[in-house]
């Protein structure tokens, strides 16, 4: 039995809107970043499925996957440094200790 | 493969020996030698920017990497105006960058700065979207990093972590949105999907698709609905950051966003994204406008404006020709000067006395007559007062959105872009009435700022002086624009 392009597209949207959703309500900053994790792996999948069921005679998804993982792994390193420069001033990582710019 | 195409890019490999000297210079000198460190690197950096306008400029438009970049000459300019901002925020930096705190890592500020200009030129050339995704990473990044460089300051980090998770969001949606455009075109070159979109039924997923590239680059050009992340970065970041966010990092953006726009989806502009940018320029403006009238603190207040100003940037990709271009890019270079004008004195008060009120700045005028007339300088320029630089960028801005085909809407659009400039007034004249009409003794004492500040203020004032009235920079952006067409070649 084949498996249809859709089995692959619709989970993928499902998943970047759970991204989507935890980044905007999770208080936890690592948590944060999980989500956006959910989001970019969601992007990821889209270009590999869409690249092997529409286009399968060129390999343009695949490679902008395999940079977009690179990007990804930069991403979390940085957002992570930063998170634990946090940690060292606050003792926190919520969001609610990190809210003292406003007006 | 052919290696000799690396030659096309002339500029981002002289920025790449640059990067390279600051590095080596910063790594292998000895502790004394490093006190010149910026200077030489200024000096490296002056002679990229002139050899960009002197020999490394194309004469036509060259591709290389099977057309994944290009450059061309209306390229070529964008980029040597963001050369110069780049090189007035290198010297504005130097007395705080060998401030105390600072000096173990004032090689890491350089480089960092350079890195990020070398994204952005990719940003600006790529005609592929994998290569525009790299510039765009590599463009915000290591401004996340710039950010959070202020490590005993907690205001530093808090910003840095805003700016991060709303960059990497930023770029998830993008790149969801160019999931869909690759369903819909099979491909990632601009050229390709355009002729693609040309031809296409506008479906539901392209305008899908549409928004969420036009989000993700909105974040990044702090557009409203998607500016909520700038104003707390703007004031928690280091000054020079800021100053070097706000206009470099926007204007590179600006430019970009005029090449998606106009280059990949320009075949649907009144079906489907006419409405979209008239309305993000509406908001943009007037939400940023209210929301500067009531600031206090003097980062959080150029951060509003910067935000009403990205709005009028905005203006000039609704005509969607060669003048509209052109007058996006002169208006990109005005701000630079405007901005980093205003930026240097409050950079030069920080440092000073450390004070970023606007209510520290009463009676400024009596202890520091010639650093308030600077101020007043830029905020008449920002602001669009004749006969300083901003009154001619906006005045040719508007003129740009009205060259193309124009309709009621446009001519709407355009009275509330003009309404939304009085507005700015107000807020504007504020800072220059508390400088010079308030009766409150002096909060800062008089101060002789550092001689690189002077230097950076001279040329900021320089350009907001001449720009306007010299009319030949705009000239020749405008025959550079009209003469290799819109963008320099569809691939």
């Amino acid at each position: 039995m084949e498996i249809k392009l859709l089995y692959y597209l619709v989970p993928s949207l499902i998943m970047f809107c759970c991204g989507l959703y935890g980044f905007l309500t999770r208080k936890n900053m690592i948590a944060m970043l999980i989500s956006l994790e959910l989001m970019l792996n969601a992007v990821d999948i889209n270009f590999t499925v869409i690249n092997r069921y529409i286009f399968p005679d060129s390999k343009e998804g695949m490679i902008f996957t395999l940079f977009a993982i690179a990007i990804a792994a930069a991403e979390t390193a940085l957002a992570i440094a930063i998170i634990i420069n946090l940690y060292r001033v606050t003792k926190k990582v919520e969001t609610d200790e990190a809210s003292q710019l406003k007006g | 493969m052919d290696y000799s195409q690396f030659l096309v890019m002339k500029q981002e490999i002289g920025l790449l020996v640059v990067f390279l000297l600051v590095f080596l210079y910063d790594t292998f000198m000895s502790k004394r030698a490093l006190n010149s460190l910026q200077g030489v690197s200024i000096i490296f950096f002056g002679l990229l920017t002139v050899c960009g306008f002197c020999c490394a400029c194309p004469t036509a438009t060259e591709t290389a990497f099977a057309g994944m970049y290009v450059t061309s000459p209306v390229i070529a300019c964008i980029k040597n105006i963001l050369n110069v901002g780049v090189l007035i925020v290198l010297v504005q930096s130097i007395n705080w960058n060998n401030s105390e705190a600072q000096v173990v890592r004032r090689g890491e500020f350089l480089e960092l700065v350079l890195v990020t200009l070398f994204g952005m030129y990719l940003m600006i050339s790529a005609r592929h979207f994998l290569l525009f995704i790299i510039g765009l990473e590599a463009a915000s990044l290591p401004l996340a990093a710039l950010v959070a460089f202020e490590k005993n300051k907690y205001e530093s980090h808090e910003a840095a972590i805003k700016y991060i998770l709303t960059a990497v969001f930023s770029s998830a949606i993008f790149m969801m949105g160019l999931s869909y455009v690759y369903m819909l075109c099979g491909s990632l070159y601009f050229g390709e999907i355009a002729a693609q979109v040309a031809t296409q039924q506008v479906s539901v997923l392209l305008i899908v698709a549409l928004a969420f590239v036009v989000a993700g680059v909105g974040f990044k050009l702090s557009l409203v609905p998607f500016h909520l992340w700038t104003a707390d970065v703007y004031q928690g970041a280091p000054t020079s950051v800021t100053s070097y966010l706000s206009v470099i990092s926007k204007g590179s953006a600006a430019f970009a966003f005029l090449v998606i726009l106009t280059q990949v989806f320009g075949a649907v502009y009144s079906q489907v994204w006419e409405w979209m940018l008239y309305a993000l320029i509406i908001l943009t403006i007037t939400v940023g406008n209210l929301f500067a009238l009531r600031q206090t603190n003097m980062k959080r207040f150029l951060a509003f404006s910067s935000i009403s100003q990205a709005g009028y940037i905005m203006l000039g990709i609704v005509g969607n020709n060669a003048m509209g271009m052109a007058s996006l890019m002169f208006y990109i270079l005005v701000y630079i000067f405007s901005n980093l004008a205003a930026f240097g004195v409050i950079q030069s008060i920080e440092n000073a006395t450390g004070k970023l009120d606007m209510t520290d700045y009463r009676g400024l005028y009596k202890s520091n007559p010639k650093l308030s007339f600077v101020m007043m300088l830029a905020m008449f320029s920002l602001a669009g007062i004749p006969p300083f630089a901003g009154f001619f960028s906006k005045f040719f801005i508007f003129a740009g959105a009205l060259s193309g085909p124009t309709s009621i809407a446009l001519y709407v659009l355009v009275l509330i872009a003009l309404i939304n400039t009085i507005i700015s007034l107000y807020y504007y004249l504020l800072v220059v009435k508390a400088m010079f009409l308030s009766n409150d003794e002096p909060v800062i004492p008089t101060f002789k700022s550092a001689c690189s500040e002077r230097i950076g203020m001279w040329v900021t004032v320089a350009g907001i002086v001449c720009l306007g009235i010299v009319s030949c920079f705009y000239n020749e952006i405008l025959t550079i624009c009209q003469q290799y067409g819109l963008l320099g070649g569809l691939a």
